[in-house]
């Protein structure tokens, strides 16, 4: 049998991943893309009537703001996270990293349902809030931004967490201990030796949250019960309840758009290669 | 010692039931350049951070100039320190680096920018000011690590074996420009080694430890003649251990036996009573060898390598075993084959008497 050269035996290792993505995926999105310019009529129709709707205007300012709220919520609570399971010597690390990492094999499905049962005007907590007499009349937990934001953060935690420890967990100890030893306060070293080194981590993990939350779906839907209408959600409505596939295929093009348009800005100040790909 | 700069009083470390310092005490004088030296796990490296304020001593104290500062931590300490991996800030300049602990300082800017400079070219790193330190060798790492620890003019300089990482003709070339550094500027030098090499050519005065005690401390000749341990004498330098017996004593002129073979041995300072075993530790590079017949030993040459400056010889002794001896190449006169007999021999003055451990 003729020995393959490595260029062969790359392409047969690649292609049948490579053809599956270009049949169910690639193909599929320039079908949307086509549908957005000829459904109801060849042109431009969608793309006007799409930037002369308030609604549309209004569903993308919330994507944009929650997906924003929800970036810094999550990166302030994972850093902490991710520098105490880097920084502390502990018996529980394996324990708290198998916490990080359980949310992934639990459906995100399941996981809105449980903020539902927490968050509801007789859910847990307001029904524990009223018990010990803190509340009269319940709380509107969900079924609005607040809602959708606790759960959002909730969701996307691991994928903040996870690129900072990696980011942290490559940070020797003896980096703080010499800014200490040349005479720095804790909090100096800190501040000016520590931080800038996972700020790599940090922007990983930013981007990495507000792109997923901008296209995301589930979540909003079901915390938000068809009152916060994110941009996914909106486009599930004019496709389903209007069967308007043009201006629906039109929104999701410019959903797709205005994802690149991030991911380019972050180019800028970012090296996007080694913040998305290079785990360091 | 009078006024010692640092005092180390019956320090303890206990890590569960190992005792990383085991009763240590130490007393570093002004200006000296003193070594710690010893195997991994000797407490060396506890000790010095201890002295730093990264390891919080189970027992005893830490004194600078007479003020305790046991429970200090490492900020207020004022010492400077090199750590083994350099550990210089990654996302800072050489000159955001060296500058570091004056900025810390709150020193004005222009005060900050010409004492960078002149540390700079202390360690004659002057024009990398502007590199990251990913941009240099680690020889000049070790430079910027070194004038930043002195940028802030500390009154004591740790050193955590910085040598360590760097390969051996630039661990030899640094090992100078550190001692004339240390003469030049008369800060007190503390160095964490486990290589006799780098302790004996830069110290002024050598601590051994073994299991987090000191066995001995002393200027690097005494330490190297006259060790008091077999434990010093082997792990500075080579030795030859031979166990005798004691037949007669003159004042320090003893006769010792081992067989049929005797020879002198002095014992300055060593109570070394007759008809007692004792054992003895012997510098290869004190044994003279010859034709046989001309020394009052014999032994057969079982192996020999040459090292280019030096040959080392193992001879065989009849009683004594092994014998390494060690001869400059240049002058040995003698051709040693293995096989070839040999007459071999030392003056009395270069036995030790070793100390049971």
């Amino acid at each position: 049998m003729p020995r393959l050269n490595d260029q062969t035996r790359y392409w047969m290792l690649v292609l049948p991943a490579l053809a599956i993505m270009v049949i169910f995926y690639i193909l599929p999105v320039l079908g949307i893309w086509e549908i957005s310019f000829t459904e109801p009529a060849t042109g431009f129709g969608n793309y006007v009537k799409m930037t002369e709707s308030n609604a549309v205007k209004t569903s993308f300012i919330l994507t944009f703001r929650v997906a924003a709220i929800t970036t810094v919520g999550c990166l302030l609570l994972g850093y902490i996270v991710a520098y105490a399971i880097s920084n502390f010597v502990s018996r529980l690390t394996p324990l708290m990293m198998a916490l990080v990492l359980l949310p992934f094999w639990v459906s995100v499905l399941i996981r809105s349902f449980s903020w539902i049962i927490l968050l509801g005007r007789s859910g847990l907590v307001n029904d524990t809030l009223r018990d010990i007499g803190l509340i009269s009349s319940p709380l509107r937990l969900m079924h609005n931004e607040l809602g959708v934001l606790i759960a959002m953060i909730h969701v996307m935690l691991p994928f903040a967490v996870l690129p900072m420890l990696a980011n942290m967990r490559g940070i020797s100890r003896s980096y703080t201990d010499a800014a200490r030893g040349l005479g720095a306060s804790e909090w100096t070293a800190f501040r000016s030796v520590y931080f800038p080194q996972t700020l790599p981590g940090v922007f990983s993990g930013a981007l990495l949250v507000f792109v997923l939350s901008l296209g995301f779906f589930v979540t909003p839907a079901l915390l938000g019960g068809g009152r916060v209408l994110m941009i996914s959600e909106y486009i599930t409505y004019q496709i389903q309840e209007f069967l308007a596939w043009g201006l629906g295929s039109a929104l999701s093009v410019a959903l797709l758009v205005a994802t690149a348009l991030v991911l380019l800005i972050a180019a800028r100040f970012v090296n996007l290669k080694s913040a998305l790909l290079e785990r360091n | 010692m009078s006024n010692p700069i640092l005092s180390i009083r019956n320090s303890v470390k206990r890590y569960g039931p190992v005792h990383a310092l085991d009763h240590v005490d130490l007393d570093v004088a002004e200006g000296e350049f003193l070594t710690l030296l010893g195997p991994s796990g000797s407490g060396k490296t506890t000790l010095l951070t201890a002295i730093a304020g990264f390891t919080d001593l189970s027992e005893g104290s830490v004194s600078l100039r007479g003020r305790d500062i046991t429970n200090e931590p490492p900020e207020h300490r004022d010492f400077g320190m090199v750590f083994q991996g350099y550990a210089l800030f990654p996302t800072m300049t050489v000159r955001q680096n060296v500058g570091f602990p004056l900025k810390i300082r709150k020193r004005p800017a222009s005060e900050i920018r010409a004492r960078v400079d002149e540390c700079l070219e202390l360690v004659q790193m002057g024009a990398y000011a502007d590199r990251m330190p990913s941009q240099l060798s680690g020889g000049q790492q070790q430079r910027i690590a070194l004038a930043r620890a002195l940028s802030f003019k500390p009154q004591v300089l740790l050193l955590d074996e910085p040598l360590s990482a760097l390969d051996k003709k630039l661990r030899a070339d640094l090992q100078w420009e550190l001692k004339a550094l240390h003469d030049q500027l008369g800060v007190t030098f503390i160095y964490v080694t486990h290589d006799q090499d780098e302790a004996l050519s830069m110290s002024d005065r050598i601590v051994i430890l073994k299991d987090g005690k000191i066995q001995q401390s002393g200027i690097p000749d005494t330490l190297y003649n006259k060790p008091r341990t077999r434990f010093v004498a082997d792990f500075l330098g080579k030795s030859n251990f031979l166990s005798v017996k004691v037949k007669s004593r003159e004042g320090d002129h003893l006769e010792c036996v081992a067989g049929e073979a005797a020879f002198p041995v002095d014992a300055t300072g060593h109570a070394g009573t007759v008809g007692n075993s004792a054992e003895i530790a012997l510098r290869p590079e004190r044994i003279r060898l010859t034709e046989p017949g001309k020394e009052f030993l014999t032994g057969t040459v079982k192996q020999v390598s040459y090292l280019g400056e030096r040959c080392q010889v193992l001879l065989t002794h009849s009683v004594l075993g092994q014998i390494l001896v060690s001869c400059p190449t240049w002058k040995s006169g003698i051709n040693p084959n293995p096989g070839l007999q040999l007459g071999f021999g030392w003056d009395a003055d270069a036995c030790v008497i070793l100390e049971a451990e």
